[in-house]
């Protein structure tokens, strides 16, 4: 099957949309208003933002429920613990946003005054300017958070939004919220392959993004969706420091004996890091305190600090900090989406809003 | 404006169920696979429809992955995954060249496909078509209601694990069924304990009771809990017939409970 029509002219050319292949393709009145072809001032001005940034981490999967978020927040825990570190954490999973809570900050709305309902206009447009612009929510003095979750006024609230709304949203995550001097910014994603992911790597395009850390759990179903992120990662040249397997084996505490509760039919992330010549930066095991302490709103890695999954973390953390420092924060990459035709889709130029 | 349905390729389809949840990773697809298999145990043509378009789990879990699709006057002919003929499935899975390919898209080429799947595939005289969702709220969960809404689905069932952070998510799934006039089935509480084979210990991994306590709250019913049952994954994993190998197993009991529940679900009035 075909991504684009036979013939699609390209996004950035003068035929974009008014082609006779054009007829048809859901994009035609996208290309055709001329919105392929001009970048958007937006990725200039976060590249100016993100100068303060030092090191830009993505954290990825392509499947759901492998612990992204729980990893997020716990990467963002322990770098924090030296208080000389500054980090960020940026929730861009718009639909299901669950860094407030396990980070402990649900009912937190931050500084960007009232809240916002799914029905009405994207508050984002009133709140918009003041001053340095929007204030992240402060865990520690060190540790700041950045979530859709802090603009909903209730738990029951769903953000039913289209794509091109929730590129809108993340633009002004990265361009309007004055994150001040970071050392490390993480960016917790949704999982799948779309406007969020597209649109994170084009906006952060001129700003250099250290690489992405993958998470994935052991068993085939998880493995098929963790190679197409990959295979994404390497259409929008975004390196990748390497593959945490998660959920990796329960040890019973009553016997104490070990179980595979997914278990690694095809090899697990071992033998598909092989495959696709990627570090494995670690597995870790289920303990049932993570899932408490992330309801809870509490790092396990203070609660339970002898659990072999507090190790494992640290571990994996302590190998991405290695990864980071061997990149200097000054050095910027020319690293522009690449227009791929028929390859992926609005390619080279983040969408109009 | 009461939307009209037109004749065509859903004009066999009795029963449209959708699976959702907001929170990925909960079992959507496996429940989907489960329910397809219970309804067919008890003689029901069953469909399948897989509207993840990044994460097409289903044909893997099914055996059928690789499968070719072919066309026909009224479109594409779904994928026969059992020799008697009674379930068939159509996923984006099987239009991908290479299995590891990202379908990479934005949402309006999703919704465009999802509007292709509802309509052009030919899918005969089914009793249920389960349509599985990916995690969200978003462009594809839209479509998926706006094109299927003229056929006046049976409803939704949503699927959560019972910690507090999937909660969290799913009780934003039911709000956009309350706005998108999607009834809930029920709520189903998936990967609700784990027994340790060694010792028969049963550990909450997921913690407990989050699902009934969603279904209590949004005022819906709670179809059952579903037990972490690594002989369960094991079998999907490798696509094996799971109600068939493991009829004593307790995730089967939970699964055949929960079909019964979907076949006693009335028709609503349109």
């Amino acid at each position: 099957m075909e991504e684009t029509p036979h013939n699609c002219p390209g996004t950035g050319s003068a035929q974009a949309g008014r082609g006779a292949a054009c007829q048809g393709c859901p994009n035609q009145r996208l290309c055709a208003s001329g919105a392929g072809e001009a970048p958007d001032p937006a990725i200039e001005e976060i590249k100016e933002k993100m100068k303060t940034v030092k090191h830009k981490i993505l954290v990825l999967s392509g499947k759901g429920g492998v612990g992204k978020s729980t990893f997020s927040a716990h990467l963002a825990h322990a770098l924090a613990e030296d208080e000389n570190t500054q980090v960020a954490l940026l929730d861009i999973d718009i639909c299901g946003p669950s860094i407030p809570k396990i980070m402990g900050l649900e009912g937190e709305q931050g500084d960007q005054g009232a809240g916002l309902t799914s029905d009405s206009m994207p508050v984002f447009t009133q709140v918009h300017q003041s001053g340095s612009g929007w204030s992240p929510v402060f865990l520690e003095d060190n540790l700041g958070v950045m979530s859709v979750g802090f603009l909903l006024s209730s738990p029951d609230d769903a953000v039913i939004w289209r794509g091109p709304k929730k590129n809108g949203m993340i633009k002004q995550f990265l361009r309007d919220v004055d994150w001040g001097e970071v050392d490390y910014l993480i960016v917790d994603t949704p999982p799948g392959t779309s406007d969020e992911h597209l649109s994170v790597v084009q906006y952060l395009a001129a700003a250099h993004i250290d690489g992405a850390v993958i998470i994935t759990t052991p068993q085939e179903v998880s493995l098929q969706d963790v190679r197409k992120e990959i295979s994404f990662c390497h259409k929008v040249k975004l390196p990748i420091i390497g593959v945490v397997e998660n959920m990796s084996g329960f040890v019973c505490p009553k016997c104490k004996k070990e179980s595979q509760i997914f278990p690694p039919t095809t090899g697990g992330a071992e033998a598909m890091c092989q495959d696709l010549k990627i570090p494995l930066l670690g597995k870790v095991p289920l303990d049932p305190h993570i899932g408490k302490s992330c309801d809870e709103g509490r790092s396990f890695l203070v609660d339970t600090p002898d659990s072999p999954a507090t190790v494992a973390y640290r571990s994996i953390i302590q190998r991405i900090q290695e990864y980071c420092s061997l990149h200097r924060p000054e050095e910027e990459r020319t690293s522009l989406v690449p227009e791929t035709r028929g390859d992926m889709d609005a390619s080279s130029t983040a969408s109009a809003s | 404006m009461e939307a009209v349905a037109e004749p065509g390729n859903l004009a066999g389809v009795r029963h449209i169920v959708l699976i959702l949840s907001g929170k990925g990773g909960v079992g959507k697809s496996t429940i989907s696979t489960e329910l397809a298999l219970a309804l067919r145990h008890v003689g029901k043509k069953v469909g399948i429809l897989d509207v993840d378009l990044c994460g097409p789990s289903i044909p893997r879990m099914l055996r059928a992955q690789g499968r070719a699709v072919h066309q026909c006057d009224s479109g594409w002919v779904p994928v026969f995954v059992d020799q008697e003929q009674k379930v068939s499935l159509m996923s984006v899975g099987f239009l991908l060249e290479k299995p590891d390919e990202a379908v990479v898209w934005r949402g309006p080429k999703k919704n465009a496909l999802i509007k292709q799947f509802v309509s052009d595939v030919a899918w005969g005289q089914l009793d249920y078509l389960v349509v599985d969702t990916p995690p969200g709220t978003s462009d594809e969960h839209m479509a998926a209601v706006e094109a299927l809404r003229p056929y006046s689905p049976l409803g939704a069932i949503v699927v959560t694990t019972p910690q507090a952070v999937s909660v969290g998510d799913v009780r934003r799934e039911l709000t956009f069924c309350r706005k998108t006039g999607l009834r809930v089935i029920g709520v189903v509480e998936n990967m609700s304990g784990f027994v340790c084979p060694h010792c028969t210990e049963c550990t909450n991994v997921f913690s407990r009771g989050g699902g009934e306590e969603l279904a209590r709250h949004a005022g819906v019913p709670f179809l059952g809990s579903v037990p972490l049952d690594p002989k369960l994954t094991r079998s999907l994993e490798e696509g094996g017939d799971f109600i068939q190998e493991f009829p004593h197993s307790p995730a089967f009991q939970a699964l055949s409970a929960i079909a019964q529940k979907v076949l006693e679900t009335p028709a609503q009035l349109s």
